[in-house]
């Protein structure tokens, strides 16, 4: 099957660059307002706290439990108060800080730790793999929450604590995928004929064989981000996480969760966010899997004609 | 009207992708007799399958779409007919075999339940199945046919696999059997076996069999006549003889002098030191020995062709040789050092001198690669041979030098034909300048009129370079015009080896006479003169068939 698809630019300067990506992410629409949502929630992590964290923590008792959508208390009252009267708004965005650096970093530290292993156990040696894959065993067959609850019990519960205890926690995801990928694509032909020419080792595990299992990882690390992000709330719940007056959208969620009949807008907004967040990096992740395939790349590159 | 067994008049059959809308079949019209062979003659992409699947309504609607035509079962037209109609036919008049019996059998069911199954799906009592698909067993030649009824399918060997896929056909006793390209995926020895069978079985019951192949040998064993097939359109019809004989078209006649094995045979005189030279290699998995104490010498610019069934080890010797395997003994010279006692490091050194072309290019070369990075990745893992500023302009002359155009190099192996891929992987191999390239099935994987380019550009870069080629195939013709020496080679041992001429001309061991027996000649009364050789042969020294 011969795709007459526009051959890609020979020229690769930065801006040209730049301006194929942009127009790829443009040709996929939702694609195009996950990045948006997901610049607006990084602007809010990055200049947040120092812009409102006054606002945020300051208790206003005449704004207890205020409604959503009523300006009397002002603008930072748009989407409610909270059971102290702290204005929603300005909270769910400082606490856009915490949330995703906690979530974040510890997807990224399971991710990378995971994926490193993974290579390992499925292209080294026998022994090695099993013991890689022993270990794996073991974490998984700690309930994760028990686990966390004792280290954090203790060390001092810190965001740093927290992100390596939900990183451990989240390794042998990664780690058993990519070593189930790696054993299937080093049969490969085209894995053998890299040996053949002579490749290295590394060559061929960050050349041949990681770059075809990073979509199914992105795919994985896009879906965990949220799994991440409840496991700290819950946590922080259990009073060995974040610790008040520090906040995450995770803690704000099981703080209004005993306020949900009578205020519904005190857990609903934060778990909003949760929600959106994900989703957008499971629809940027997707476009990513299309960009980065080059069978799939033309479908980007028609422009976005629905096919 | 005229009361054909199956008619296929003006069918026309449109595919709607991604990338626009496919005529997959173009205005086709032929028929079927009871008693009689047609063969669909047309290379992949020809459309030949198509009409087939329309018959057995196997196209998927939507993306497929049969926007004219008829198709005429005893005059009764199929594609107005019921669902419920044409299952009643599918199976029980019209039964249909594939090319890969493997993928065709659940894995989990015993064959015979799953024969049994056709049956008693048709509404047979399953005391009468039990007993008709015992007699089927017997009928196509699988041995212990009580004890076969309780195996899986992966207990039989590929030819047995077919032949049982042939009596679940059969199981209905059918007017019209198809068969799609049912002998590709087999030996030589088997694929004649399996049509002998299917001709047989024809005689006894007098079905119409519908041959649907790319191979000319096939239809000249077989077929009484053929229609030849090019981008959906029928270009010529008539008897297999006649069509071969005086073909009318272009097309045919360039398929014909595409078919290899009658060329001149080489006559090498090539002497001096090996280049290299293999000591009693063997290799064992386990208990079971791939290889026996394989032992050969190869010269610089010589090409060496090492043949034999799926299973003699042919394969498993290239990739000791180079080293994808460990070697279990002996040694393998390269200009006087033993390639099996190099580190991993000085086997990569050694690596760019000997270079590997596979089967197939879809699967050796990484998709998320462009062809420029495909090609120049051998001068990144190997900087000594090429500073980095000239990579453009090698990997375009290499490019031109395989026959691709320059533009080619930014694009991915998927935006290419099979025959392009193969080029493509063709020009990574050149691109280490190496000394010897090993094929692998190199061409078994594409078009007849593909191989012969292909083995033109082969041989040209065998003028041009001196390369020395180990050319490792199951096609005796193909071999029969680029080797100069040939192995063969029979459950992992050399069972005979010499020069192109006395394998061919005067072979000594029966295998080997077998062998080329086997072999199927695209000329109609050539091949009615080797079967007759070939059953004189059987009658000598039957055939058994590996278990």
């Amino acid at each position: 099957m011969i795709v007459s698809a526009p051959v890609p630019d020979t020229n690769h300067r930065p801006a040209q660059r730049l301006f194929t990506v942009l127009r790829m992410l443009w040709a996929d629409k939702f694609a195009f307002c996950a990045a948006l949502f997901l610049l607006v929630i990084f602007a809010c992590a990055l200049l947040g706290p120092a812009a409102l964290s006054e606002a945020a923590s300051q208790v206003n008792l005449r704004g207890r439990n205020a409604p959503p959508f009523s300006l009397e208390n002002g603008w930072q009252f748009l989407l409610g108060g909270d059971a102290l009267g702290r204005p929603l708004l300005a909270r769910i965005i400082v606490a856009a800080q915490n949330t995703i650096m906690v979530a974040a970093g510890a997807v990224a530290c399971s991710m990378v730790i995971g994926t490193t292993l993974g290579l390992i156990a499925g292209y080294a040696g026998r022994r090695v793999g099993q013991v890689i894959m022993r270990l794996a065993d073991i974490i998984m067959s700690f309930p994760s929450l028990l686990l966390a609850v004792i280290v954090l019990y203790i060390l001092a519960p810190s965001v740093g604590n927290l992100i390596i205890v939900l990183a451990i926690t989240r390794i042998p995801i990664y780690l058993r995928t990519t070593r189930a990928e790696v054993l299937e694509i080093r049969e490969r032909m085209f894995v053998q004929a890299a040996r053949v020419m002579g490749a290295s080792t590394p060559r061929i595990v960050f050349r041949h064989i990681l770059p075809v299992i990073v979509p199914t990882l992105m795919t994985i690390a896009t879906l965990d981000f949220a799994f991440v992000m409840l496991a700290e709330s819950s946590l922080s719940f259990l009073g060995i996480g974040i610790q008040p007056p520090e906040i995450t959208w995770g803690l704000m969620v099981s703080q209004g969760r005993s306020y949900l009949t009578t205020a519904w807008w005190l857990a609903f907004w934060p778990g909003l966010a949760i929600i959106l967040t994900t989703l957008s990096l499971n629809l940027l992740s997707n476009w990513l899997r299309t960009a980065l395939d080059p069978v799939q790349r033309w479908r980007l590159e028609l422009g976005g004609k629905k096919t | 009207m005229t009361d054909h067994l199956l008619e296929v008049q003006d069918l026309s059959v449109q595919f709607h992708s991604a990338a626009g809308t496919v005529n997959a079949v173009n205005g086709v019209s032929w028929h079927l007799d009871r008693g009689e062979t047609l063969a669909i003659l047309g290379e992949s992409g020809s459309g030949k399958s198509v009409s087939a699947s329309a018959i057995m309504n196997l196209i998927d609607t939507p993306p497929g779409e049969i926007t004219q035509g008829r198709i005429l079962f005893e005059g009764r037209d199929l594609l107005t007919a019921s669902a419920e109609e044409r299952r009643e036919i599918n199976g029980c008049r019209i039964a249909m075999i594939f090319q890969d019996p493997l993928s065709h059998f659940n894995p989990v069911y015993t064959v015979g339940w799953q024969i049994m199954e056709t049956l008693t799906a048709h509404g047979r009592p399953k005391e009468e199945a039990r007993s008709r698909a015992l007699e089927l067993l017997h009928r196509v030649g699988i041995p212990e046919p009580k004890a076969a009824m309780d195996r899986y399918p992966h207990q039989f060997s590929g030819g047995q696999r077919q032949r049982l896929m042939i009596a679940m056909a059969l199981g209905l006793q059918p007017d019209i059997l198809i068969a799609d390209e049912p002998t590709t995926a087999l030996d030589v020895t088997v694929q004649a076996e399996v049509l002998a069978l299917l001709e047989e079985l024809q005689q006894q019951t007098g079905m119409g069999l519908l041959l649907i192949t790319h191979n000319l040998g096939v239809v000249a064993e077989t077929a009484d006549r053929v229609v030849v097939m090019e981008g959906g359109r029928i270009v010529e019809r008539g008897t297999a003889r006649e069509v071969y004989h005086n073909p009318r078209h272009p097309y045919t006649c360039k398929l014909i002098a595409a078919a290899p094995g009658k060329g001149e045979m080489r006559d090498s005189a090539l002497s001096g030191e090996p280049l290299l030279r293999l000591e009693k290699v063997s290799k064992s998995y386990g208990t079971f020995t791939a290889l026996k104490g394989a032992s050969f010498d190869l010269r610089a610019g010589e090409t060496l062709a090492i043949v034999g069934e799926s299973g003699s080890g042919k394969s498993t010797l290239a990739k000791t040789l180079l080293r994808l395997e460990e070697p279990s003994g002996g040694r393998a010279l390269w200009e006087g050092e033993d390639l099996f006692a190099k580190t991993p490091r000085q086997m990569a050194r050694v690596r760019r001198q000997l270079q590997m072309v596979f089967q197939d290019p879809t699967q050796s070369l990484n998709p998320r690669m462009s062809v420029f990075d495909l090609i120049s990745e051998a001068w990144v893992i190997h900087s000594e041979i090429l500073p980095r500023a000239q990579w453009r302009d090698r990997v375009l002359q290499l490019l031109s030098q395989v026959g691709l155009q320059p533009e080619h190099a930014a694009r991915y192996p998927h935006q290419f034909s099979g025959g392009q891929r193969q080029r493509i992987a063709i020009a990574r191999a050149l691109a280490l300048e190496p000394k010897l390239i090993v094929c692998d099935e190199a061409v078994s994987a594409l078009d007849v009129s593909i191989q012969a380019q292909v083995m033109d550009l082969l041989a040209k870069l065998r003028e041009e370079l001196g390369i020395a080629f180990i050319f490792i195939a199951h096609d005796l013709p193909v071999v029969r015009d680029f080797a100069d020496h040939v192995i063969v080679m029979k459950n992992g041992k050399i069972v005979e080896q010499g020069t192109v001429r006395v394998i061919f001309d005067n072979p000594r061991e029966p295998y080997t006479q077998r062998l080329l027996a086997a072999g199927l000649d695209p000329d109609p009364d050539v091949q009615a003169a080797r079967r007759e050789a070939r059953e004189a042969l059987e009658r000598r020294a039957p055939m058994q068939e590996p278990a």
